[in-house]
């Protein structure tokens, strides 16, 4: 199973970036395999509107069932729920951190947005 | 004839300016329609209090989707320049308040799954007072998409000789949108930084959308002799100077400072009057 964990930098060890929509990137982490790729966000960083959207493409276009960050907004929601994606909110700490706190089942699963668009 | 009252900084007269331009105009005896295109906070019927005759809803299109017609193509998320419309497990899911209504889904998609639906966005209302014809937009609260709106309000009143148009502040999209296709602007600024710099953007938005414009300072007396240069500097055309006032403030929260406004400014606002009718009528002849 594939995990998404919203990044300000590009490796394990990295900061968890709290936003989703315009987070710099994503660590998408395979837990069978404890295998990890880099997705860099840039493009998004720059988008007028949608971001949030346009990340949750991204995400589920790498094949997570999971996403780990820091706020999601309601558009973002709205997507990763139709897709299915089950979504963890961690801030503070690192990628590997938040995989651990994931896998130990301590980190708080949301229902719903916790921001507003555009916080 | 279109005048536009813009200003960049909110707060500077656009209203008290519109209002009085157009209550001067009908004391000529010309035809004048006073068009509130601050559809997110109209106010210009707060102080015209004009008996509304007609409330018209105003929509506009957006796209729906026959679930059980559409293949997942993603034709429809590939067009969309706004990311309205996404493929998600390879159905299309729709952020109706991000679509800006351009239609390409409808005419892409290969299975004709999409038809446009209006979507109510917000109204208009009209009525008449004392020879002015009045128009105003609100948009509803929530809505994001107020261009579509404020296009409508300027149908409204086309027969009338001189529309002049209250324009949102800023500078960006439902600004241009008041704005652009007017005859003349009159830009209403204050003699503060804050005032200054917002000024500097609306004239150079109206720049370029290649409209002649001229300045009004309103509460002229309050930021010093400093921003005389600075205008000097800039090029722009000081049509009317009007000072800082408590009548005008006391008359403005009651909602009728502008008949105070026409007698005590009379020079001055006739002086923009003639200047605003004057430039506009020779930009709509080339």
């Amino acid at each position: 199973m594939k995990i998404a964990i919203t990044t300000s930098g590009r490796d394990l060890t990295s900061p968890i970036d709290e936003r989703f929509g315009r987070a710099s990137g994503f660590i998408i982490f395979d837990t069978e395999t404890g295998a990890h790729e880099y997705l860099d966000n840039k493009q998004n960083l720059q988008a007028a509107q949608g971001a949030g959207i346009q990340s949750a493409k991204t995400v589920m276009d790498a094949g997570v069932s999971v996403l780990i960050t820091g706020n999601v907004g309601p558009k973002a929601y709205a997507t990763l729920s139709a897709g299915g994606v089950e979504i963890f909110l961690k801030n503070g700490g690192t990628v590997d951190d938040a995989i651990v706190e994931y896998k130990a089942g301590s980190l708080s699963k949301t229902g719903g947005a916790n921001v507003e668009g555009h916080w | 004839m279109n005048i536009a009252i813009a200003s960049g900084k909110g707060g500077t007269g656009k209203t008290t300016v519109a209002m009085a331009l157009a209550t001067c105009y009908a004391r000529n005896s010309l035809s004048v329609a006073l068009l509130d295109c601050d559809v997110e906070e109209p106010n210009v019927n707060l102080f015209l209090k004009a008996g509304i005759d007609t409330t018209e809803p105003v929509s506009v299109l957006i796209p729906e989707v026959d679930e059980p017609s559409c293949n997942g193509c993603g034709e429809c998320e590939r067009i969309c320049a706004f990311n309205a419309i996404v493929l998600v497990r390879a159905k299309p899911l729709l952020f109706a308040e991000m679509c800006h209504s351009c239609g390409g889904c409808y005419h892409v998609c290969p299975e004709r799954a999409i038809k446009e639906i209006g979507k109510e966005i917000g109204f208009i209302e009209s009525g008449t007072r004392d020879g002015i014809a009045y128009a105003g937009g609100r948009l509803n609260i929530g809505e994001a998409m107020s261009p579509p709106l404020i296009r409508e309000v300027k149908r409204r009143h086309s027969d009338s000789g001189t529309r002049i148009i209250d324009s949102p502040p800023g500078t960006s999209c439902p600004a241009v949108e008041a704005v652009k296709d007017s005859d003349f602007v009159v830009l209403v600024t204050e003699p503060t930084p804050f005032g200054l710099n917002d000024l500097n953007l609306a004239a150079g938005a109206v720049r370029a959308l290649g409209i002649p414009f001229g300045v009004v300072v309103n509460r002229a007396d309050i930021g010093g002799d400093s921003f005389t240069a600075e205008y000097a500097k800039r090029g722009y055309d000081i049509i009317a100077s009007i000072p800082h006032s408590r009548e005008i403030a006391e008359g403005y929260s009651r909602g009728d400072c502008v008949s105070y406004i026409v007698e005590r400014f009379r020079a001055e606002i006739e002086n923009i009057a003639s200047y605003a009718e004057h430039q506009a009528r020779r930009n709509a002849r080339v």
